[in-house]
């Protein structure tokens, strides 16, 4: 069994998908970050079998994680102050997401113009839907970046 | 600043305040003529279209305006690389108005974000064609004298056509009103269209043959089975006479139909029809003239 430390301030992402980590990594921007982050795959979870979880040491003012909702709204995000859960967040689905998802449709202007961000606008929040801001495409569940 | 990029951009209460400049307007012409003495329209038609270039063009002349523009993206700079929202950028300067098509859908979206002056969407790919909607709009309310209350036969390619279902929903937001769908099986109104009826407890049925429906019909809108939707001509060929209007057809229709269609024809209506004083097709496009007559006003805020 592998023990990774407890952190001071920061968030813990529980009870993601298996091997949806590193993913979730990316559109955080962890990449950017100077903080000590641990990617913890594949590990048993009495609720969902196997998962990942990902342990970010930094200032909890300084994440972004409306994105979360979107990849997956059964994630756990717990908030650590002075090494103990002071909270755990509910996680709202953005109303607009900005590269993340890429529109498909070939026949959108983004699939031309140059810089021009893919951005995804909630659509129907009951069912979930995105769609893209320029031709109304619905995002599928593979068109993520 | 105020843009048109879908038809459902303006309230039911700001489109018939639209609806009776229209109005206003057909009524008497000269009283507008010199509206827009001093302001530039710019068309930048990426694509070919003559009806509904030439119809904006009409619309900013008979204002007493003046239009600039280029009716196909070889002769404009896009053929050098250069990017909508940098083009729109440039245009803002040369002009007071902007009516843009762009085969590439959402570009007209594009341009407005970064325009300096209001941009109607003049039709972007297969996505939007809002001013065709307004003037379908307008036509049966002038012609109809209300919107709502009516049974309305949408015939012909209802899968791929953008008019029809940019004309559904606009429809909806109106009291009363029950579609006939007639189309081929392989055109049939796509499944997001009847869930959406369904969950708004819209009535609607599908019919097979025009002839199935022809006495319930207040209106009739045909449209055209376009060769470019098809991947096979084989296809095309079996499907593009299924629905033609003849007088026949027409002669166990209601005497106060009226027939729209939103132009161009092929085949789907026979020239027969013509005549018919039902077929009120070619006074639609008059009546797409009052619209952006009455939509360029609005947007420059001259006249509400």
């Amino acid at each position: 069994m592998l023990n990774v430390g407890k952190i001071e301030e920061g968030f813990v992402l529980d009870h993601i998908k298996a091997g949806k980590s590193l993913e979730i990594y990316h559109h955080l921007k962890l990449d950017k970050l100077d903080c000590t982050v641990a990617i913890i795959k594949n590990a048993r979870s009495n609720k969902i079998g196997k998962k990942d979880i990902l342990k970010v040491e930094c200032d909890i003012n300084t994440l972004n994680l409306d994105i979360l909702a979107f990849i997956d709204h059964n994630i756990t995000v717990n908030v650590i102050k002075d090494g103990e859960i002071v909270d755990k967040k509910e996680l709202v689905l953005p109303r607009e997401i900005h590269n993340v998802i890429r529109c498909k449709n070939p026949r959108c202007i983004t699939s031309i113009e140059q810089e021009l961000p893919h951005i995804f606008v909630l659509a129907d929040e009951e069912k979930e839907i995105y769609r893209c801001k320029y031709c109304e495409e619905k995002a599928g569940n593979s068109s993520t970046w | 600043m105020r843009h048109l990029m879908n038809p459902l951009d303006f309230s039911v209460e700001e489109l018939d305040r639209l609806f009776d400049l229209a109005g206003r307007i057909e009524a008497d012409p000269a009283k507008y003529a010199h509206a827009c003495e001093g302001k530039k329209l710019a068309t930048c038609f990426y694509e070919p279209s003559t009806r509904t270039r030439l119809s904006f063009e009409a619309a900013m002349l008979n204002l007493g305006g003046q239009v600039l523009g280029f009716s196909d993206a070889a002769s404009s700079s896009a053929s050098k690389g250069e990017s909508v929202s940098d083009t729109i950028r440039i245009v803002s300067c040369y002009a007071d108005i902007c009516a843009m098509r762009h085969p590439k859908e959402g570009a007209p979206m594009v341009a407005a974000e970064r325009s300096g002056i209001p941009v109607i969407n003049a039709g972007d790919g297969g996505h939007q064609h809002p001013t065709q909607t307004l003037t379908d709009l307008l036509t049966i309310r002038s012609l109809k004298g209300k919107l709502g209350g009516f049974t309305i036969g949408l015939c012909g390619d209802l899968k791929f056509g953008r008019t029809v279902h940019s004309l559904i929903n606009a429809l909806i937001r109106y009291p009363d009103i029950r579609f006939i769908f007639i189309s081929p099986p392989e055109l049939k109104v796509p499944d997001y269209i009847t869930d959406m009826l369904t969950e708004k407890n819209i009535p609607y049925e599908e019919v097979i043959r025009l002839e199935d429906c022809m006495p319930e019909l207040d209106l009739l809108y045909m449209t055209r089975v376009q060769r470019e939707r098809f991947f096979n001509e084989e296809d095309y060929v079996r499907l593009k006479d299924f629905y033609i209007l003849d007088k026949a057809k027409l002669s166990a229709a209601r005497e106060d139909m009226l027939i729209l269609h939103p132009l161009p024809r092929v085949n789907e209506i026979s020239v027969e029809v013509d005549d018919d004083p039902r077929a009120v097709y070619f006074k639609q496009a008059q009546y797409g003239v009052y619209v952006r007559m009455a939509l360029i006003l609005t947007l420059l805020g001259i006249e509400e």
